[in-house]
């Protein structure tokens, strides 16, 4: 039967920059043979250190924009009058209107009632998805375009490809990079798959932001689990975190130290655990800690 | 009456497709004609959201009453239920062995969504 | 003016730029906290709550008496979140952009719109600081109807606005971003940093917008950012160090002006050097 559930770890963080691709990076050196899926599709970092081959180049179109023929606009603010994104600008005295790309929202109620037919409604070319080798494993990673909607699809588009290519290539694990808040991209990575992995760090913001993504988690019946990096900058701050995390009902993967090491090993293009950094312990004992 | 399996393949050998809304397709099969047709889901799996929603109007369109699949989610099952049709659920390898089941009056309905929606 | 602070990777101190730059403006300020899947300023910045609004987008509510299932709306629909299988429609509420478009093509008059809660809109004042925060509703996908409804309640007359944007590049930066005066992006120098630094330079360039750059964590990775931003002429307004004090007081919800007066004067020079940037620039 296809379409079967692949088992999937989304790592999530909340709050943003807490550490979710160095962790990923490590991941996917320490799992036997696991598909990656980068899906942090405004500004993925991941190619960074696994240094992806790219085999396959995917444009991404969905959705569609609005576009006025200028020749035949009448300039009678009938477009203006119904968008309700603020993504018309109005042309000078008696000149053509134009639309914002930028705040166009596909929704088509301009096109629908120019009442001269001026606005066309093509297809947005909204980003691309790639599909790549890299030395821990094949890699599926997008671009999503400056100022694109439908995020939330891309990232849908490369979980599935993920899931297709470990179905196809018997692979038992997908391990998809997430993205950082609680919207569209979020939710769309979320869904549906087998466990999420919190990162957070030990700071007032850290343990706000964890409430909330773990509220989303508990929303969608994801199990959870949560890891606190950095987490000697502030002892009673972790402490209070797990404690947060345990209430809410997620377990503790464990807890990685504040370590300069992270960023040298960014630095060199290599995951942590490939390194003698002293962290690298610490990540090693939270994948363990997974189950995977 | 008609009902459709959702399938990656085109005939009733093919593997059944646990998924509905992202299905690659469906075999649309005619129990009064013993026929079947091939229905393409490629518009639901590309779509910047409501997959189930879409696939749903695409089995309606080719006229099903029944819809046989693996899994079914929320928003999907709100649809089907509006447009009227049965969702049976099977493990069934193939096409084949889920009208086999089917018409044995072995596969079970259900009455609600079974799995979390996806967000598209 | 209004100011907007930005960045392509999460984690490099926007908020941390946002919080203490409007502590060091002194005069009339307004802080808008456009993350509204995790508004953090009001860690930072305590005070009197002075209002608490709840924001809804308008949604379609069909009247089943005059609908006679038609199927406009849902053939209209770019979205499917309504649908209409000869039966009377049905509404996916969470699906629905508020574009009003099957209100309109509806032939029989039947749809009118209703509000759908997404999040509230609420308001303190901390000394002589307006802290204006989004906080979206858990399971809203959508979080650009709830920023725009943060910046509807910005007065930008004769007041320094400030615009703490989420992370990323797409939709909600962008509305937070649009309309603003001048975008600062912070980054770190590191290849992460440089790498989504190079993509918000690229969006905010698209927006038209004057900006410049913050340099947090000086010394934490390499020169490479320094070297982009004198490539591309970038203006680097404020380098901060990679000061484990800053990350301490930052734990605990403190602002760095406080907590480290040293640091004042790097804040209030940013200031300066935002102002000659945006003159220059102009």
């Amino acid at each position: 039967m296809t379409g079967m559930k692949v088992q999937e770890l989304v790592i999530i963080s909340g709050k943003g920059g807490t550490g979710k691709t160095s962790l990923t990076a490590s991941f996917a050196v320490l799992a036997a043979f696991p598909i990656l899926a980068d899906c942090d599709v405004d500004a993925a970092d991941l190619h960074l250190i696994l240094a992806p081959t790219i085999r396959e180049r995917h444009e991404f179109r969905s959705g569609n924009e609005a576009v006025i023929r200028s020749a035949d606009c009448i300039s009678c603010e009938k477009c203006f009058d119904v968008c309700r994104f603020g993504a018309v600008v109005p042309g000078g005295e008696g000149e053509a209107f134009a639309i914002d790309p930028v705040a166009c929202e596909g929704c088509g109620v301009c096109v629908r009632f120019c009442p001269v037919a001026a606005i066309d409604f093509p297809e947005s070319l909204c980003g691309e998805w790639l599909v790549s080798e890299t030395r821990c494993g094949p890699m599926v990673h997008a671009r999503l375009g400056v100022a694109a909607e439908n995020s939330g699809k891309l990232v849908s588009t490369v979980r599935s490809e993920a899931r297709r290519l470990a179905e196809e290539n018997k692979h038992g694990l997908v391990i998809v990079d997430g993205p950082p808040g609680i919207g569209c991209p979020v939710i769309a990575s979320l869904t549906g798959t087998s466990q999420a992995l919190v990162v957070t760090e030990p700071t007032v913001s850290g343990e706000h932001d964890l409430e909330r993504v773990l509220k989303l988690a508990q929303h969608f019946g994801i199990p959870t689990s949560v890891c606190v990096n950095k987490w000697d900058l502030n002892p009673a701050m972790t402490a209070q975190i797990e404690a947060l995390a345990l209430r809410s009902g997620a377990r503790i993967a464990g807890r990685i130290r504040y370590d300069n090491g992270v960023t040298a090993a960014q630095m060199l293009g290599k995951a942590v655990v490939e390194t003698e950094a002293p962290s690298a312990g610490d990540i090693r004992l939270v994948w363990k800690s997974l189950g995977l | 009456m008609k009902v459709a399996f959702t399938t990656s393949g085109q005939n009733l050998d093919a593997p059944m497709d646990a998924r509905f809304g992202r299905a690659t397709g469906f075999l649309v099969y005619d129990t009064d004609s013993d026929t079947f047709e091939p229905v393409d889901n490629q518009q639901s799996v590309n779509t910047a959201q409501g997959a189930g929603i879409q696939a749903t109007e695409a089995i309606v369109r080719h006229g099903a009453n029944c819809l046989v699949t693996g899994h079914c989610g929320p928003n999907a099952f709100r649809a089907l239920s509006a447009a009227g049709i049965r969702i049976y659920t099977t493990e069934a390898a193939t096409v084949a062995e889920a009208l086999e089941a089917f018409r044995a009056g072995t596969l079970a309905t259900i009455n609600s969504a079974d799995v979390e929606g996806h967000w598209s | 003016m209004i100011l907007a602070v930005a960045s392509g990777k999460g984690g490099t101190g926007k908020t941390t730029v946002s919080v203490n730059l409007a502590r060091s403006t002194g005069s009339a300020v307004q802080l808008l906290d456009c993350d509204v899947e995790e508004p953090n300023a009001h860690l930072f910045l305590c005070g009197l709550k002075t209002g608490s609004e709840i924001v809804t987008i308008p949604i379609p509510e069909v009247d089943e008496s005059l609908c006679d299932a038609c199927g406009e709306c849902g053939r209209f629909c770019r979205y499917h979140a309504i649908v209409s299988f000869g039966a009377s429609p049905l509404v996916f509420p969470e699906m629905c952009h508020g574009c009003g478009g099957c209100t309109l093509v509806c032939p029989r008059g039947a749809i009118r719109e209703i509000g759908r809660r997404v999040g509230v809109v609420e308001t303190q004042e901390v000394d002589g600081i307006t802290l204006i925060q989004g906080r979206i509703d858990i399971g809203v996908a959508m979080a650009p109807p709830l920023i725009r409804a943060v910046k509807s309640r910005m007065n930008s007359k004769g007041a320094t606005v400030i615009l703490d944007a989420p992370p990323g590049t797409s939709c909600p930066v962008i509305a937070t971003l649009r309309g603003s005066d001048y975008v600062l992006l912070v980054t770190e120098p590191t290849p992460f940093g440089l790498h989504d630094l190079r993509l918000a330079v690229d969006m905010v360039r698209e927006l038209t917008i004057p900006f410049g750059v913050v340099v947090n964590r000086m010394g934490v990775g390499d020169d490479r950012v320094h070297q982009f931003c004198r490539e591309q002429e970038i203006p680097i307004l404020l380098e901060i160090p990679d000061d484990r004090r800053i990350a301490e007081a930052y734990s605990r919800g403190e602002l760095v002006v406080d907590a480290l007066p040293e640091y004042r004067s790097h804040f209030a020079t940013l200031l300066w050097n935002i102002r000659d940037s945006r003159r220059s620039q102009s």
